[in-house]
């Protein structure tokens, strides 16, 4: 190959590169040499045996949830031609995938209720800041957004380093059960300059928060709304998107997928999606697959309206995104096909049925109560009588049970809430573990000094079990092996 | 079942008996009442309705179930195999996307990202319960900042473009912190990927773009103009997208630097230089990796991605948080507490499951194996490059690194109709993908081929008799490279229709609706 070329050697290549640079590169941490596969099989066990969280009972939520992935959806998802190919730029070699999309697109918009859906961003947080920009670029004139406070503390998050950026933005966070009104006037918006509300149905602490105030706003002075979604909950509850049937709806709803078919992976690859009406399909971010046909009349997809994206309109794009969640999305929609419209119904109210009956149960405690009378679906916050993190501790450490999210991890976005956990089930958590659920929290309560009442009935234990020395064991701490191979702490 | 002879006939797959069968959508195939999955029923006997109604208000209630399809285990599954059929893909042959770094993964970098106890971990469980996932997001920190010189790293952001969002906030905080708030400028060579100047407008920069000199390389000339006391960075990729490495690389960031500006480095094609060069010793600030074209992770049809961004000293505390690090009792934590961080770009951490099969690639390699991923990616280009060079016009005759572009200009001196559109729909019937065609802009009717290192010498020439054949096509028989590709599920894609008529969603554009 060197002599077809007409070089000597291979360092011949790499002549451009300034001999200093060259000279200079040179691997510290990195091992030399490579790891054959049976040992990059045993290098790894050191991170698999360290993590523990498999083997505890989760109730753990807060916009990622530990849902059952039927089988037949990771099968689909490692056929090589789905999983090995890049974005279908070049749709006759590519229809797979852009079926496949299509199809999502469809879905996806059905359960919102709106007519078109993008191709996914790269979570539900992404998908929320990119709704939010793109309601002020659809508001035009417009440049205050309105953010409920009880949207994800992760999605306000990235919304404030998204808009951070953008001098024109202005976001101003708001209690939906307050006049919007008098929050506007009291940081000297006036209501005709808000672009739009952003809400979460159900917000992040589980709870479905009346609308009618925002409605009402949104009408009075022309403002888009804005709703993420639990996608799990649009099983059972109505679309929430504008239409002839619900002109109360939102113009732009966004949401993350992974619950369909996706494990929680510790924070990703997720999938976000962003859905508008056709009026305002121009402003979406990320990818669209359109059907068309091909030059002998057959039905064909192809990626289309790419004069929105960067790689045609660089810097005056809709967004910067360019990967999206192509394989996540495949997942979500074989998912879809395989629960079918009863079988999320029947999901989303298995899960509420064993969220309320949990909530039933540890509100007869005494000092434990729900944060909110509004109704909720699988995710509920409680109020406990002492700190919630010190509760999370306790069950962790001695009933091998994650009960929830202490709401003062986001201190920032609510402040002053000590007390409050937020709890999610699933289908996951069996009617044995929510009996101890119960009993843990009794004892934890307990324990750090508050009078719940009565114990609960002792429950049976953890089937199989929880190992004895993984409760018992200190937490190892992995290694990373040096350049000669020996394995030291970096 | 069958649609009015005025519908446009359903899509085919050509199973391997050669037979054809149709694709129709999953809502085609539904039919109410199937469900693919058994779940477990609801405790205690409750019903569905009296449920529905003690838990959710009246107007909170679905009325109209989403038509989502109906269909059987069985129907799903022959669905989706028969879709995935007519895609090519890395695992069936040669994918020469230029840019695109299409490598063959190892499947043992799937085992890993595949394990239970990453899967299940939930992002918010207690850090004492992630420590396994967290010590191997630490040690993939440790290595790339050994593969790029870099100080720090934040595995935070989800895919390249996100990382230059990430990359281009940092600047701008580190410019404001500077109190310098006229820098507002974000220099950006013309041949640079599309996400270089959409993700400075995202920060709200102005872009001033850079043009290439004959020789495919920044002008210097043009770049000193272009500086100034608004400059707040130049970003760059080197090797750039016409695959030739940047040779005045030492200057051109001096220069910006002298001006006051930073240096960014997008890492789409770090493929061509691990081992050889460190970005950082190139003078660069920040950068971002996509871990999904250098490393492993499959591609998936479009993503997912993970681009970490890392960064020297001056940047490093804008870094986005949180950043894993570990206590001197060797635990990991996430570090939340850093100040100047520019904040969360994404829903909690990062890619996870695309990190560990990144790290899983690196361990796989080694730093001697890295070297050598590289060597031989080059060498496949030039041995490409030097091959096609008779039969197609080469722009640019240096060494390239990684990729190559050529263009159809010998072809159209001897038909104005046939174009590099044509020829790349011409080598699908030939059984390989085409390279990325019309990118960089700066040079017309271009294609960008990158064989990567993972292709055999064998694969390499059977390419290369398909790109001769092609162009002899081309003189002789222009009808059949012009109505190309012949041999594809469907033909010729009507990508104008597809604009003019959209239609992005089934029930809204197929009267008929689902099968029932």
């Amino acid at each position: 190959m060197l002599d077809t070329i007409g070089v000597d050697s291979i360092d011949a290549l790499f002549s451009a590169i300034p001999p200093q640079l060259q000279g200079l590169c040179q691997f510290d941490v990195m091992p030399a040499s490579g790891l054959d596969e049976l040992g990059l099989q045993q290098f790894f066990k050191q991170f698999t045996e360290a993590n523990l969280a498999h083997h505890y009972d989760c109730f753990v939520g807060g916009g990622a949830y530990n849902r059952f992935v039927p089988p037949a959806v990771n099968h689909i998802a490692s056929r090589s031609e789905f999983y090995t190919a890049y974005t279908p730029y070049q749709p006759e070699v590519s229809q797979g995938t852009l079926q496949m999309i299509y199809e999502f697109q469809t879905m996806v918009s059905e359960l919102v209720g709106l007519d078109v859906t993008n191709a996914s961003v790269y979570d539900g947080a992404s998908a929320f800041s990119e709704s939010a920009v793109m309601a002020v670029r659809i508001a035009k004139k417009r440049h205050t957004l309105l953010v409920s406070k009880t949207v994800n503390p992760h999605y306000r998050a990235v919304l404030d380093t998204y808009t951070g950026v953008l001098d024109h933005i202005n976001v101003v966070p708001v209690d939906l059960t307050a006049d919007l009104e008098a929050q506007c006037c009291a940081v000297g918006v006036p209501p005709n300059q808000v672009a739009a509300v952003l809400v979460q149905l159900p917000n992040y602490l589980g709870f479905l928060e009346d609308q009618a105030m925002v409605t009402a706003f949104c009408k009075a002075h022309g403002a888009l709304k804005v709703a993420a979604v639990d996608p799990v909950a649009l099983g059972v509850m109505a679309a929430p998107g504008k239409s002839e049937a619900n002109p109360d709806g939102a113009d732009i709803v966004c949401g993350e997928l992974q619950q369909f078919g996706n494990y929680v992976n510790f924070g990703g690859p997720y999938g976000g999606f962003v859905s508008t009406s056709m009026a305002h399909v121009r402003q979406l971010p990320g990818r669209l697959v359109g059907c068309s046909k091909d030059r002998t009349g057959k039905r064909a997809y192809t990626l289309t309206m790419q004069t929105r994206e960067q790689h045609i309109r660089r810097a005056k794009a809709t967004s910067n995104i360019c990967t999206n969640q192509s394989l996540n999305i495949l997942k979500a929609s074989a998912y879809l096909s395989l629960v079918g419209p009863s079988g999320l119904k029947h999901l989303a109210l298995l899960s509420a049925q064993r969220a309320h009956r949990l909530a039933d149960q540890l509100c007869r405690m005494t000092g434990v109560s729900l944060m909110s009378a509004a109704p909720y679906l699988n995710e509920f916050t409680l109020i406990l009588p002492v700190a919630a993190q010190a509760v999370v501790e306790s069950m962790v450490a001695s009933h091998g049970l994650v009960p929830g999210i202490p709401l003062s991890r986001y201190e920032s976005y609510f402040p002053n809430q000590p007390h409050a956990l937020v709890v999610a089930v699933t289908e996951m958590n069996t009617p044995e573990s929510l009996d101890r659920y119960v009993y843990a929290l009794h004892h934890a309560l307990t324990q750090l000094g508050a009078q719940p009442g009565p114990e609960p009935r002792m429950p049976a234990p953890a089937a199989p079990g929880l190992p004895k020395s993984v409760m018992s064991r200190s937490v190892p701490s992995p290694h990373v092996p040096n350049h000669k191979g020996v394995v030291q702490h970096v | 079942m069958s649609e009015s002879s005025t519908k446009p006939a359903l899509p085919t797959v050509r199973d391997a008996h050669g037979n054809t069968r149709s694709v129709a959508t999953l809502f085609e195939l539904s039919r109410t009442g199937r469900q693919g999955v058994t779940l477990p029923p609801l405790d205690e006997g409750a019903d569905e309705t009296a449920l529905m109604q003690s838990i959710l208000p009246e107007g909170w209630q679905r009325k109209r179930p989403a038509r989502l399809p109906e269909v059987s285990q069985l129907e799903m599954i022959r669905h989706y195999v028969n879709l995935s059929q007519l895609n090519h893909s890395i695992d069936n042959n040669f994918y020469p996307l230029g840019s695109c770094s299409m490598k063959y993964n190892p499947k043992i970098c799937d085992w890993v990202g595949n394990q239970p106890a990453f899967n299940l971990v939930h992002p918010e469980v207690p850090q004492a319960l992630a420590q396994g996932t967290l010590g191997a997001l630490y040690t993939l920190q440790a290595y790339l900042k050994d593969l790029t010189g870099f100080c720090a790293v934040s595995l935070q952001p989800a895919a390249g473009a996100h990382g230059e969002l990430a990359g281009m906030m940092m600047i701008r905080a580190y410019h404001q912190r500077q109190g310098n708030t006229a820098r507002t400028e974000v220099l950006v060579p013309d041949s640079a990927h599309g996400t270089n100047p959409a993700s400075a407008a995202m920060c709200g920069f102005d872009v001033v773009e850079i043009k290439s000199n004959e020789r495919g390389l920044v002008d210097l000339n043009a770049l000193r103009a272009a500086l100034s006391d608004r400059t707040a960075a130049i970003m760059l990729t080197n090797p750039n997208t016409v695959g030739l490495f940047e040779e005045d690389i030492l200057s051109i960031t001096q220069m910006v630097h002298e001006a006051g500006g930073l240096c960014y480095y997008d890492g789409a094609n770090l493929n061509a230089i691990m081992g050889r060069a460190k970005v950082a010793h190139m003078g660069f600030d920040v950068m971002h990796l996509n871990t999904h074209k250098t490393f492993a992770t499959p591609h998936g049809g479009g993503g997912p991605g993970s681009g970490p961004v890392a960064a020297n000293e001056k940047l490093e505390p804008f870094l986005p948080k949180p950043t894993v690090e570990q206590r001197p009792d060797g635990t990991y934590w996430l570090n939340h507490d850093r100040p100047d961080a520019l904040g969360q770009l994404k829903l909690f951490y990062g890619n996870t499951e695309v990190l560990l099969r990144a790290l899983a690639y690196l361990v796989c390699y080694g730093g001697d194996g890295l070297r050598e991923v590289s060597e031989k990616a080059v060498l496949n280009a030039n041995y490409l490059k030097a091959r096609l060079k008779e039969t197609y016009h080469e722009p640019f005759t240096q060494t390239c690194m990684h990729e190559f572009i050529l263009t159809s200009r010998h072809q159209r001196a001897d038909n104005k109709d046939i174009n590099t559109m044509a020829l790349a729909k011409r080598l699908m019937d030939y059984g390989f993908h085409p390279p990325t065609v019309y990118f960089p802009l700066i040079i017309p009717e271009i294609m960008m081929i990158e064989p990567t290192e993972t292709e055999s010498k064998e694969t390499l020439d059977r390419f290369v008799q398909a790109m001769v054949q092609i162009a002899d096509e081309a003189k002789t028989q222009p009808d059949l490279v012009l109505d190309a590709p012949h041999t594809t599920p469907v033909k010729r894609v009507d990508e104008v229709a597809a604009v003019k008529q959209l239609d992005l969603n089934y029930f809204a554009n197929h009267a008929q609706g689902a099968g029932n």
